[in-house]
């Protein structure tokens, strides 16, 4: 029953490592940024499954329903979306100066440049 | 969604990469759903599978869309990736089960929240009720945090049509 009970937390490892692989292996930038924005959004999805119960609606009160999840985490990634997105503007942003002043979103060249220099 | 990021992880092309990323977050959004996270799922859906996606396409458009052939070999990512990963898998062994209403995370503040917050509030949604009541400075920093963004952003880019502008002096 183990693998069950761990099985969402091993699929966001997956994904949070793929991320973290496309922003150390790749060169280019924005390559870069898009893979910090998956494992940003793997870390979300295991926050979220934290906050989960069994049998648990969304934590909206009515009537009739006993069991809800816990809203805790949802307050703390509503927060946490919002500021990935103000890093991920303000990343791109630096990407467009850079292939402004370099002509290139390669790392390795924009390395090479800044030797010959 | 495995699928989706081997392909972003493959794929040269950034516009294929960007639009692949967008899907990654409607499937987030929709996991969320399923979670029973839906403020959470909104605000992924319009957030990460929008905005974000519209200023990476104004990104590549305002510079390349096809990304070089790797020069170098990347075995060395590939092992920290690896030992990373081991370790985290390692660390998942210890935690509380999927769902699991015993576990530590549901004993403790939560379900203060969930029973007072609507007396106190007014506001049956719980998450609202902690995120514009409970914790209203958090939501002001946070607004503090896209301002800097903002500020930011156009520091860096109204900067840069300056100097676009000069250099087309200097050439005339």
């Amino acid at each position: 029953m183990a693998a069950v009970g761990l099985y969402n937390y091993w699929i966001v490892v997956f994904l949070m490592m793929a991320g973290f692989y496309i922003v150390i292996a790749h060169d280019n930038l924005v390559k870069k940024i898009v893979g910090l924005n998956v494992f940003q959004a793997s870390v979300f999805v295991l926050y979220i499954t934290f906050g989960k119960v069994q049998g648990g609606t969304a934590p909206i009160i009515a009537e009739g329903i006993t069991t809800y999840s816990n809203p805790l985490p949802h307050v703390l990634i509503l927060t946490a979306i919002v500021v990935g997105v103000a890093t991920t503007a303000l990343g791109l942003a630096l990407v467009i100066r850079i292939n402004e002043a370099y002509g290139t979103i390669e790392e390795d060249e924009i390395h090479i440049q800044d030797g010959e220099s | 969604m495995s699928i989706t990021v081997f392909a972003i992880l493959r794929i040269r092309n950034l516009y294929a990469v960007v639009m692949l990323a967008s899907i990654y977050s409607l499937m987030a959004a929709a996991i969320f759903v399923i979670l029973d996270a839906v403020d959470v799922a909104f605000t992924e859906a319009a957030v990460g599978a929008g905005i974000s996606t519209v200023l990476a396409l104004g990104t590549i458009a305002l510079t390349t869309d096809r990304e070089k052939k790797p020069s170098r070999t990347k075995i060395l990512p590939l092992i920290v990736v690896c030992l990373t990963g081991a370790a985290l898998i390692y660390g998942t062994l210890d935690l509380a089960h999927y769902g699991d209403p015993n576990a530590p995370a549901q004993q403790h503040v939560g379900p203060d929240y969930l029973r007072d917050a609507p007396v106190k509030t007014g506001i049956p949604n719980v998450v609202t009720s902690v995120l514009a009541s409970y914790r209203g400075y958090d939501t002001l920093g946070e607004v503090t945090v896209i301002f800097t963004a903002g500020v930011g952003v156009i520091l860096l880019l109204g900067n840069w049509r300056h100097i676009g502008r000069r250099r087309e002096d200097e050439d005339a």
